[in-house]
Protein backbone atom coordinates (compact mmCIF):
# COMPACT_ATOMS: atom_id res chain seq x y z
CA UNK A 1 0.00 0.00 0.00
CA UNK A 2 2.85 2.07 1.05
CA UNK A 3 6.00 2.30 -1.63
CA UNK A 4 6.94 4.21 -4.44
CA UNK A 5 10.21 6.10 -5.34
CA UNK A 6 11.96 9.34 -3.61
CA UNK A 7 12.44 12.01 -5.68
CA UNK A 8 13.23 14.69 -3.54
CA UNK A 9 15.11 14.98 -0.04
CA UNK A 10 12.83 15.09 3.21
CA UNK A 11 12.20 17.76 4.97
CA UNK A 12 12.52 17.19 8.71
CA UNK A 13 10.46 18.67 11.54
CA UNK A 14 10.49 18.30 15.32
CA UNK A 15 7.62 17.82 17.35
CA UNK A 16 8.43 19.52 21.02
CA UNK A 17 6.07 22.09 21.73
CA UNK A 18 2.35 22.92 20.17
CA UNK A 19 4.06 25.34 18.00
CA UNK A 20 5.83 22.80 15.89
CA UNK A 21 2.21 21.31 14.99
CA UNK A 22 1.85 24.78 13.28
CA UNK A 23 6.04 24.48 11.77
CA UNK A 24 4.42 20.53 10.38
CA UNK A 25 1.28 22.00 8.57
CA UNK A 26 2.85 24.84 6.94
CA UNK A 27 5.71 22.41 5.23
CA UNK A 28 3.10 20.29 4.94
CA UNK A 29 0.81 22.57 3.40
CA UNK A 30 3.19 23.96 0.72
CA UNK A 31 4.99 20.83 0.16
CA UNK A 32 1.00 19.42 -1.48
CA UNK A 33 0.96 23.04 -3.13
CA UNK A 34 4.28 22.54 -4.96
CA UNK A 35 3.32 18.61 -6.21
CA UNK A 36 -0.14 20.18 -7.35
CA UNK A 37 -2.56 19.13 -4.93
CA UNK A 38 -5.72 21.41 -4.88
CA UNK A 39 -7.14 23.17 -2.05
CA UNK A 40 -9.43 20.97 -0.59
CA UNK A 41 -6.60 18.49 -1.25
CA UNK A 42 -4.27 20.63 0.82
CA UNK A 43 -6.71 20.91 3.38
CA UNK A 44 -6.79 17.56 4.00
CA UNK A 45 -2.91 16.61 4.23
CA UNK A 46 -2.62 19.29 6.73
CA UNK A 47 -5.27 18.31 9.02
CA UNK A 48 -4.15 14.53 8.56
CA UNK A 49 -0.50 15.87 9.24
CA UNK A 50 -1.69 18.19 12.06
CA UNK A 51 -3.42 15.23 13.71
CA UNK A 52 -0.45 13.06 13.62
CA UNK A 53 1.73 15.91 14.66
CA UNK A 54 -0.71 16.26 17.63
CA UNK A 55 -0.74 12.98 18.68
CA UNK A 56 3.41 13.13 19.09
CA UNK A 57 2.66 16.14 21.29
CA UNK A 58 0.02 15.05 23.10
CA UNK A 59 1.14 11.17 23.46
CA UNK A 60 4.87 10.74 22.96
CA UNK A 61 5.93 14.22 23.93
CA UNK A 62 8.35 14.48 21.42
CA UNK A 63 9.33 12.98 17.94
CA UNK A 64 9.30 14.27 14.12
CA UNK A 65 7.30 14.40 11.08
CA UNK A 66 9.48 13.93 7.89
CA UNK A 67 7.50 14.73 4.91
CA UNK A 68 8.24 13.86 0.86
CA UNK A 69 7.32 13.72 -2.23
CA UNK A 70 6.84 10.63 -4.07
CA UNK A 71 6.71 9.41 -7.65
CA UNK A 72 5.07 6.44 -9.53
CA UNK A 73 4.47 5.39 -13.22
CA UNK A 74 2.76 8.75 -14.09
CA UNK A 75 1.95 9.45 -10.58
CA UNK A 76 2.95 11.81 -7.96
CA UNK A 77 2.42 12.33 -4.12
CA UNK A 78 3.31 13.05 -0.90
CA UNK A 79 3.84 11.09 1.69
CA UNK A 80 4.02 12.27 5.68
CA UNK A 81 5.98 10.01 8.01
CA UNK A 82 5.58 10.16 11.99
CA UNK A 83 8.35 9.09 14.47
CA UNK A 84 8.27 9.10 18.11
CA UNK A 85 9.91 6.91 20.87
CA UNK A 86 6.39 7.31 22.89
CA UNK A 87 4.95 4.54 24.91
CA UNK A 88 3.41 3.43 21.47
CA UNK A 89 0.19 2.10 20.45
CA UNK A 90 -1.71 -0.63 22.78
CA UNK A 91 -4.51 -1.70 20.73
CA UNK A 92 -4.25 -0.23 17.03
CA UNK A 93 -7.07 -2.41 15.64
CA UNK A 94 -9.64 -0.28 18.99
CA UNK A 95 -7.58 3.18 17.93
CA UNK A 96 -8.66 2.30 14.35
CA UNK A 97 -12.31 1.97 15.28
CA UNK A 98 -14.68 4.82 14.70
CA UNK A 99 -16.17 6.71 17.38
CA UNK A 100 -13.43 5.36 19.96
CA UNK A 101 -10.41 8.56 19.89
CA UNK A 102 -11.10 10.65 23.13
CA UNK A 103 -12.52 13.12 20.71
CA UNK A 104 -15.43 10.79 20.31
CA UNK A 105 -17.62 11.30 17.27
CA UNK A 106 -16.07 14.37 16.18
CA UNK A 107 -14.35 12.40 13.21
CA UNK A 108 -10.92 12.89 13.94
CA UNK A 109 -8.47 10.62 15.28
CA UNK A 110 -6.61 8.40 13.38
CA UNK A 111 -9.48 6.61 11.43
CA UNK A 112 -9.83 10.20 10.24
CA UNK A 113 -6.58 10.74 9.50
CA UNK A 114 -6.81 7.06 6.99
CA UNK A 115 -9.91 8.47 5.59
CA UNK A 116 -8.32 11.88 4.41
CA UNK A 117 -5.11 9.85 2.74
CA UNK A 118 -4.93 7.41 0.22
CA UNK A 119 -2.74 5.04 2.33
CA UNK A 120 -2.01 4.61 5.85
CA UNK A 121 0.53 2.21 7.66
CA UNK A 122 1.17 1.59 11.53
CA UNK A 123 4.07 -0.10 13.24
CA UNK A 124 4.03 0.20 17.11
CA UNK A 125 5.43 -1.25 19.69
CA UNK A 126 4.39 -0.63 23.47
CA UNK A 127 7.29 0.96 25.42
CA UNK A 128 9.52 1.89 21.99
CA UNK A 129 7.24 4.46 19.99
CA UNK A 130 5.33 4.77 17.07
CA UNK A 131 5.65 5.32 13.39
CA UNK A 132 3.00 6.04 11.01
CA UNK A 133 3.25 6.69 7.48
CA UNK A 134 0.29 8.33 5.13
CA UNK A 135 0.67 8.84 1.67
CA UNK A 136 -1.87 10.38 -0.63
CA UNK A 137 -1.95 10.21 -4.48
CA UNK A 138 -2.87 13.00 -6.99
CA UNK B 1 -16.32 15.96 -10.68
CA UNK B 2 -16.41 18.77 -14.00
CA UNK B 3 -20.01 17.86 -14.38
CA UNK B 4 -21.04 18.62 -10.86
CA UNK B 5 -19.03 22.03 -11.50
CA UNK B 6 -20.65 23.12 -14.25
CA UNK B 7 -24.20 22.22 -12.76
CA UNK B 8 -23.81 24.07 -9.74
CA UNK B 9 -22.37 27.03 -11.07
CA UNK B 10 -25.66 27.50 -13.53
CA UNK B 11 -27.87 26.46 -10.68
CA UNK B 12 -26.22 28.72 -8.62
CA UNK B 13 -26.28 31.55 -11.68
CA UNK B 14 -29.93 31.40 -11.88
CA UNK B 15 -30.61 32.20 -8.56
CA UNK B 16 -28.07 34.78 -8.17
CA UNK B 17 -30.02 36.51 -11.26
CA UNK B 18 -33.49 35.61 -9.00
CA UNK B 19 -33.63 34.70 -5.78
CA UNK B 20 -36.77 32.77 -5.96
CA UNK B 21 -38.09 29.93 -4.17
CA UNK B 22 -37.89 27.82 -7.29
CA UNK B 23 -34.49 27.98 -7.21
CA UNK B 24 -33.75 27.42 -3.83
CA UNK B 25 -35.62 24.23 -4.32
CA UNK B 26 -33.66 22.70 -7.68
CA UNK B 27 -30.70 23.48 -5.33
CA UNK B 28 -31.50 21.28 -2.53
CA UNK B 29 -32.52 18.77 -5.44
CA UNK B 30 -28.78 19.02 -6.53
CA UNK B 31 -27.02 18.52 -2.90
CA UNK B 32 -29.05 15.22 -2.90
CA UNK B 33 -27.22 13.99 -5.59
CA UNK B 34 -23.89 15.61 -4.16
CA UNK B 35 -24.53 13.66 -0.88
CA UNK B 36 -25.32 10.63 -2.34
CA UNK B 37 -22.14 10.48 -4.36
CA UNK B 38 -20.25 11.07 -1.16
CA UNK B 39 -19.26 14.50 -2.11
CA UNK B 40 -17.95 16.09 1.16
CA UNK B 41 -18.68 19.26 2.85
CA UNK B 42 -15.28 20.79 2.22
CA UNK B 43 -15.75 19.27 -1.21
CA UNK B 44 -19.05 21.78 -1.51
CA UNK B 45 -18.00 24.85 -0.71
CA UNK B 46 -14.70 24.40 -3.28
CA UNK B 47 -17.49 23.99 -6.04
CA UNK B 48 -18.99 27.08 -4.63
CA UNK B 49 -15.68 29.36 -4.60
CA UNK B 50 -15.25 28.10 -8.37
CA UNK B 51 -18.24 29.04 -9.05
CA UNK B 52 -18.55 32.51 -7.59
CA UNK B 53 -15.20 32.96 -9.34
CA UNK B 54 -16.44 31.94 -12.92
CA UNK B 55 -19.80 34.11 -12.13
CA UNK B 56 -18.00 37.38 -10.62
CA UNK B 57 -14.40 37.63 -11.98
CA UNK B 58 -13.32 40.76 -10.37
CA UNK B 59 -14.17 39.16 -7.06
CA UNK B 60 -11.59 40.74 -4.64
CA UNK B 61 -9.03 38.10 -3.10
CA UNK B 62 -10.73 38.86 0.37
CA UNK B 63 -13.24 36.97 -0.35
CA UNK B 64 -11.63 33.75 -2.25
CA UNK B 65 -10.09 33.52 0.64
CA UNK B 66 -12.55 33.11 3.37
CA UNK B 67 -13.34 30.38 1.45
CA UNK B 68 -10.36 28.84 1.49
CA UNK B 69 -10.88 29.76 5.40
CA UNK B 70 -14.69 27.69 4.88
CA UNK B 71 -12.84 24.69 3.23
CA UNK B 72 -9.99 24.16 5.98
CA UNK B 73 -12.76 24.30 8.68
CA UNK B 74 -15.29 21.92 6.75
CA UNK B 75 -12.31 19.26 6.58
CA UNK B 76 -13.33 18.33 10.29
CA UNK B 77 -17.15 18.75 9.31
CA UNK B 78 -16.60 16.24 6.47
CA UNK B 79 -14.85 13.83 8.86
CA UNK B 80 -17.71 13.70 11.36
CA UNK B 81 -20.22 12.91 8.18
CA UNK B 82 -18.59 10.19 7.03
CA UNK B 83 -17.60 8.62 10.27
CA UNK B 84 -21.01 8.71 11.02
CA UNK B 85 -21.97 7.24 7.91
CA UNK B 86 -19.69 4.77 8.62
CA UNK B 87 -21.31 4.21 12.05
CA UNK B 88 -24.86 3.75 10.28
CA UNK B 89 -23.30 1.00 8.56
CA UNK B 90 -22.24 -0.22 11.58
CA UNK B 91 -25.53 -0.25 13.55
CA UNK B 92 -27.29 -1.61 10.35
CA UNK B 93 -24.93 -4.86 10.47
CA UNK B 94 -25.49 -5.27 14.20
CA UNK B 95 -29.61 -4.65 13.20
CA UNK B 96 -29.02 -7.79 11.33
CA UNK B 97 -26.87 -9.94 13.49
CA UNK B 98 -29.80 -9.18 15.97
CA UNK B 99 -32.10 -10.36 13.90
CA UNK B 100 -30.52 -14.01 13.27
CA UNK B 101 -29.60 -14.11 17.13
CA UNK B 102 -33.70 -13.91 17.81
CA UNK B 103 -34.25 -16.46 15.64
CA UNK B 104 -31.48 -18.57 17.05
CA UNK B 105 -32.69 -17.83 20.40
CA UNK B 106 -36.10 -18.33 20.05
CA UNK B 107 -35.28 -21.89 18.35
CA UNK B 108 -33.08 -22.91 21.10
CA UNK B 109 -35.68 -22.20 23.45
CA UNK B 110 -38.78 -23.63 21.98
CA UNK B 111 -40.44 -25.33 24.60
CA UNK B 112 -43.43 -28.27 23.45
CA UNK B 113 -46.13 -28.60 26.77
CA UNK B 114 -45.95 -32.38 27.57
CA UNK B 115 -49.45 -34.19 26.85
CA UNK B 116 -50.12 -36.13 30.50
CA UNK B 117 -53.42 -38.23 31.26
CA UNK B 118 -53.75 -37.08 34.59
CA UNK B 119 -53.06 -33.19 34.45
CA UNK B 120 -53.53 -30.48 32.62
CA UNK B 121 -51.20 -27.44 31.71
CA UNK B 122 -51.17 -24.84 29.80
CA UNK B 123 -48.74 -22.04 28.70
CA UNK B 124 -48.41 -18.55 27.36
CA UNK B 125 -45.24 -16.75 27.60
CA UNK B 126 -44.90 -13.39 25.15
CA UNK B 127 -41.60 -11.33 24.97
CA UNK B 128 -42.19 -7.77 25.14
CA UNK B 129 -39.02 -6.91 22.68
CA UNK B 130 -37.32 -9.22 20.15
CA UNK B 131 -35.61 -11.54 22.82
CA UNK B 132 -37.69 -13.22 25.26
CA UNK B 133 -36.62 -12.86 29.14
CA UNK B 134 -38.50 -15.50 30.14
CA UNK B 135 -38.26 -19.07 29.36
CA UNK B 136 -40.42 -22.11 30.74
CA UNK B 137 -38.72 -25.75 30.77
CA UNK B 138 -40.48 -28.78 30.70
CA UNK B 139 -39.59 -32.11 31.88
CA UNK B 140 -41.11 -35.67 31.44
CA UNK B 141 -40.87 -39.39 32.34
CA UNK B 142 -42.79 -41.40 30.64
CA UNK B 143 -45.87 -40.48 32.53
CA UNK B 144 -44.56 -40.61 36.22
CA UNK B 145 -43.15 -37.13 36.37
CA UNK B 146 -43.70 -33.79 34.30
CA UNK B 147 -42.11 -30.89 35.57
CA UNK B 148 -41.77 -27.11 34.91
CA UNK B 149 -38.74 -24.35 35.53
CA UNK B 150 -40.55 -21.05 35.11
CA UNK B 151 -37.51 -18.81 34.28
CA UNK B 152 -36.66 -14.92 34.23
CA UNK B 153 -33.60 -13.35 33.55
CA UNK B 154 -32.76 -10.37 35.53
CA UNK B 155 -31.34 -7.69 32.80
CA UNK B 156 -31.92 -7.35 29.38
CA UNK B 157 -30.73 -7.78 25.57
CA UNK B 158 -28.57 -9.94 24.47
CA UNK B 159 -26.21 -10.89 27.65
CA UNK B 160 -30.11 -12.18 29.12
CA UNK B 161 -30.35 -14.26 26.20
CA UNK B 162 -27.24 -15.81 26.50
CA UNK B 163 -27.47 -16.05 30.45
CA UNK B 164 -30.93 -18.29 29.22
CA UNK B 165 -28.99 -20.55 27.29
CA UNK B 166 -26.89 -21.10 29.84
CA UNK B 167 -30.22 -22.33 32.08
CA UNK B 168 -31.74 -24.40 29.55
CA UNK B 169 -28.36 -26.19 28.93
CA UNK B 170 -28.01 -26.44 32.96
CA UNK B 171 -31.61 -28.01 32.97
CA UNK B 172 -30.86 -30.13 30.06
CA UNK B 173 -27.96 -31.84 31.93
CA UNK B 174 -30.05 -32.70 34.85
CA UNK B 175 -32.14 -34.98 32.44
CA UNK B 176 -34.84 -36.21 34.69
CA UNK B 177 -37.93 -35.13 35.73
CA UNK B 178 -38.09 -37.21 38.66
CA UNK B 179 -35.32 -34.93 40.20
CA UNK B 180 -36.22 -32.65 43.45
CA UNK B 181 -36.26 -28.66 43.44
CA UNK B 182 -34.27 -28.16 45.92
CA UNK B 183 -31.29 -30.16 43.79
CA UNK B 184 -32.03 -28.84 40.42
CA UNK B 185 -31.72 -24.96 41.80
CA UNK B 186 -29.02 -25.61 43.87
CA UNK B 187 -27.52 -26.90 41.09
CA UNK B 188 -28.25 -24.38 38.51
CA UNK B 189 -27.26 -21.33 41.38
CA UNK B 190 -23.54 -23.10 41.59
CA UNK B 191 -23.26 -23.09 37.56
CA UNK B 192 -25.08 -19.54 36.63
CA UNK B 193 -22.63 -18.12 39.82
CA UNK B 194 -19.91 -19.07 38.17
CA UNK B 195 -19.95 -18.35 34.69
CA UNK B 196 -22.24 -15.27 34.51
CA UNK B 197 -20.85 -12.01 35.90
CA UNK B 198 -22.03 -10.48 39.00
CA UNK B 199 -24.81 -7.92 37.24
CA UNK B 200 -26.66 -10.90 36.25
CA UNK B 201 -29.45 -12.79 38.07
CA UNK B 202 -31.95 -15.21 37.24
CA UNK B 203 -34.75 -16.35 38.98
CA UNK B 204 -36.87 -19.37 38.65
CA UNK B 205 -39.52 -21.47 40.18
CA UNK B 206 -39.48 -25.28 40.04
CA UNK B 207 -42.15 -27.71 40.49
CA UNK B 208 -42.03 -31.54 39.67
CA UNK B 209 -45.42 -33.48 40.21
CA UNK B 210 -45.47 -37.22 40.73
CA UNK B 211 -48.05 -37.99 38.55
CA UNK B 212 -49.41 -41.38 40.18
CA UNK B 213 -49.07 -39.88 43.65
CA UNK B 214 -51.06 -36.32 42.78
CA UNK B 215 -47.95 -34.23 44.65
CA UNK B 216 -46.82 -31.36 43.51
CA UNK B 217 -42.98 -30.09 45.16
CA UNK B 218 -42.30 -26.73 44.44
CA UNK B 219 -39.22 -24.38 45.29
CA UNK B 220 -37.94 -20.92 44.34
CA UNK B 221 -34.67 -18.83 43.73
CA UNK B 222 -36.40 -15.55 44.35
CA UNK B 223 -39.44 -16.02 41.98
CA UNK B 224 -42.81 -14.49 42.03
CA UNK B 225 -44.67 -16.78 44.07
CA UNK B 226 -46.57 -19.25 42.30
CA UNK B 227 -50.19 -19.47 43.10
CA UNK B 228 -52.05 -22.58 44.60
CA UNK B 229 -56.17 -23.13 44.25
CA UNK B 230 -57.30 -25.77 46.44
CA UNK B 231 -60.80 -26.24 45.19
CA UNK B 232 -62.38 -28.11 48.31
CA UNK B 233 -61.64 -25.14 50.60
CA UNK B 234 -62.33 -22.53 47.38
CA UNK B 235 -59.59 -20.58 48.49
CA UNK B 236 -56.35 -19.52 47.21
CA UNK B 237 -52.82 -19.91 48.51
CA UNK B 238 -49.78 -17.94 47.89
CA UNK B 239 -46.88 -20.65 47.40
CA UNK B 240 -44.22 -17.97 49.18
CA UNK B 241 -40.57 -19.42 49.12
CA UNK B 242 -37.52 -17.19 50.22
CA UNK B 243 -34.81 -18.73 48.54
CA UNK B 244 -32.32 -16.44 46.91
CA UNK B 245 -31.83 -15.50 43.25
CA UNK B 246 -29.66 -17.59 41.33
CA UNK B 247 -26.13 -16.48 40.74
CA UNK B 248 -25.99 -14.34 43.56
CA UNK B 249 -23.15 -16.55 46.10
CA UNK B 250 -22.21 -19.95 45.72
CA UNK B 251 -23.47 -23.00 47.46
CA UNK B 252 -27.14 -21.60 48.43
CA UNK B 253 -29.40 -23.96 50.11
CA UNK B 254 -32.85 -24.28 48.80
CA UNK B 255 -35.57 -25.36 50.58
CA UNK B 256 -38.60 -27.93 48.78
CA UNK B 257 -42.14 -27.83 49.60
CA UNK B 258 -44.97 -30.38 48.84
CA UNK B 259 -48.98 -29.60 47.85
CA UNK B 260 -51.18 -32.57 46.89
CA UNK B 261 -53.54 -31.94 44.30
CA UNK B 262 -57.09 -32.66 44.11
CA UNK B 263 -59.65 -32.39 41.64
CA UNK B 264 -60.66 -29.33 40.01
CA UNK B 265 -56.73 -27.84 42.00
CA UNK B 266 -54.96 -25.79 40.09
CA UNK B 267 -51.30 -24.67 40.37
CA UNK B 268 -50.77 -20.67 38.30
CA UNK B 269 -47.01 -19.95 38.04
CA UNK B 270 -46.15 -16.25 36.41
CA UNK B 271 -43.40 -14.19 36.16
CA UNK B 272 -43.45 -10.81 37.43
CA UNK B 273 -44.22 -9.28 33.89
CA UNK B 274 -47.84 -11.07 34.92
CA UNK B 275 -48.02 -8.77 37.90
CA UNK B 276 -46.68 -5.64 36.70
CA UNK B 277 -49.38 -3.79 35.67
CA UNK B 278 -49.38 -0.96 38.61
CA UNK B 279 -50.79 2.50 36.85
CA UNK B 280 -54.05 0.55 37.53
CA UNK B 281 -54.81 2.43 40.38
CA UNK B 282 -55.69 0.41 44.18
CA UNK B 283 -55.76 -3.15 42.15
CA UNK B 284 -53.92 -5.48 43.59
CA UNK B 285 -52.25 -7.35 40.65
CA UNK B 286 -52.16 -11.06 42.54
CA UNK B 287 -55.71 -10.69 43.43
CA UNK B 288 -57.01 -9.55 40.09
CA UNK B 289 -55.10 -12.50 38.54
CA UNK B 290 -56.47 -15.03 41.22
CA UNK B 291 -60.23 -13.40 40.64
CA UNK B 292 -59.78 -14.31 36.37
CA UNK B 293 -58.19 -17.98 37.22
CA UNK B 294 -61.43 -18.28 38.61
CA UNK B 295 -63.54 -16.99 35.98
CA UNK B 296 -62.01 -19.69 33.30
CA UNK B 297 -61.93 -22.14 35.97
CA UNK B 298 -64.17 -24.61 33.76
CA UNK B 299 -62.15 -23.80 30.61
CA UNK B 300 -58.76 -26.16 29.29
CA UNK B 301 -55.24 -24.79 31.35
CA UNK B 302 -54.32 -23.45 27.87
CA UNK B 303 -57.51 -21.71 27.70
CA UNK B 304 -57.05 -20.73 30.78
CA UNK B 305 -53.49 -18.50 30.09
CA UNK B 306 -54.57 -17.33 26.91
CA UNK B 307 -57.47 -15.74 28.49
CA UNK B 308 -55.35 -14.39 31.20
CA UNK B 309 -53.43 -12.71 28.40
CA UNK B 310 -55.88 -11.44 26.39
CA UNK B 311 -57.61 -9.62 29.52
CA UNK B 312 -54.87 -8.43 30.68
CA UNK B 313 -53.14 -6.37 27.81
CA UNK B 314 -56.81 -5.23 27.18
CA UNK B 315 -56.66 -4.20 30.69
CA UNK B 316 -53.35 -2.34 30.15
CA UNK B 317 -54.33 -0.97 27.11
CA UNK B 318 -51.74 -3.04 25.08
CA UNK B 319 -48.62 -1.47 26.99
CA UNK B 320 -47.84 -4.88 29.27
CA UNK B 321 -43.96 -3.40 30.52
CA UNK B 322 -42.27 -7.18 30.83
CA UNK B 323 -42.26 -10.12 28.97
CA UNK B 324 -45.59 -12.23 29.99
CA UNK B 325 -45.30 -16.08 31.00
CA UNK B 326 -48.69 -18.28 32.78
CA UNK B 327 -48.08 -21.52 33.27
CA UNK B 328 -50.75 -23.79 35.02
CA UNK B 329 -51.08 -26.97 36.42
CA UNK B 330 -54.68 -28.30 36.79
CA UNK B 331 -55.70 -31.17 38.21
N1 LIG C 1 1.96 8.56 18.78
C1 LIG C 1 1.24 7.93 19.74
N2 LIG C 1 1.88 7.34 20.79
C2 LIG C 1 1.17 6.70 21.74
N3 LIG C 1 -0.18 6.61 21.75
C3 LIG C 1 -0.86 7.17 20.74
C4 LIG C 1 -0.20 7.85 19.69
N4 LIG C 1 -1.14 8.29 18.82
C5 LIG C 1 -2.32 7.91 19.31
N5 LIG C 1 -2.17 7.23 20.47
C6 LIG C 1 -3.22 6.61 21.28
O1 LIG C 1 -4.32 6.33 20.45
C7 LIG C 1 -5.49 6.97 20.92
C8 LIG C 1 -6.33 7.44 19.78
O2 LIG C 1 -5.73 8.48 19.07
P1 LIG C 1 -6.56 9.37 18.10
O3 LIG C 1 -7.28 8.47 17.15
O4 LIG C 1 -5.68 10.42 17.53
O5 LIG C 1 -7.68 10.03 19.03
P2 LIG C 1 -7.46 11.02 20.28
O6 LIG C 1 -6.12 11.65 20.15
O7 LIG C 1 -8.60 12.01 20.12
O8 LIG C 1 -7.62 10.17 21.49
C9 LIG C 1 -5.00 8.10 21.80
O9 LIG C 1 -5.93 8.41 22.83
C10 LIG C 1 -3.71 7.52 22.37
O10 LIG C 1 -4.00 6.73 23.49
MG1 LIG D 1 -5.41 12.44 18.31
Amino acid sequence: MVGGIILNSKSTVEIITEWDIVVARQLGRNEAKIIGFGTVEQARITTAISELARNIYLYASAGEIVIERIEEVEKYGIRITAIDKGPGIDNVRKVMEDGYSTSGGLGAGLPGVKRLMDGMEIQTTVGKGTIIKIEKWI
Amino acid sequence: MKELQIQYKKILADYLKNQTERNLYIGQNFIRQLIQKKVTPEEVISIHKHAVEQIYPDITSEILNSFDFLIEIMVHFGLTVQEHQSLLVQQEELRIEMNVATKIQSMLLKTAIPKVNELDIGMVSIPIRKMNGDYVHFLNDEQHYVSVAVTDVVGKGVPAALCMSMVKYGLDTLEYANNNPSYVLEVLNRIIEKSVDDSMFVSMFYGTYDIKGNIFTYGSAGHEPAIYYNSRDQKFYDLESRGLLLGVMSEVKYRQYKIHLEENDFILMITDGVTDFRKQGDLDPRNVIKELALNYINLSAQEMCERMYAYLKDLTDFNLEDDFTVVIFKK
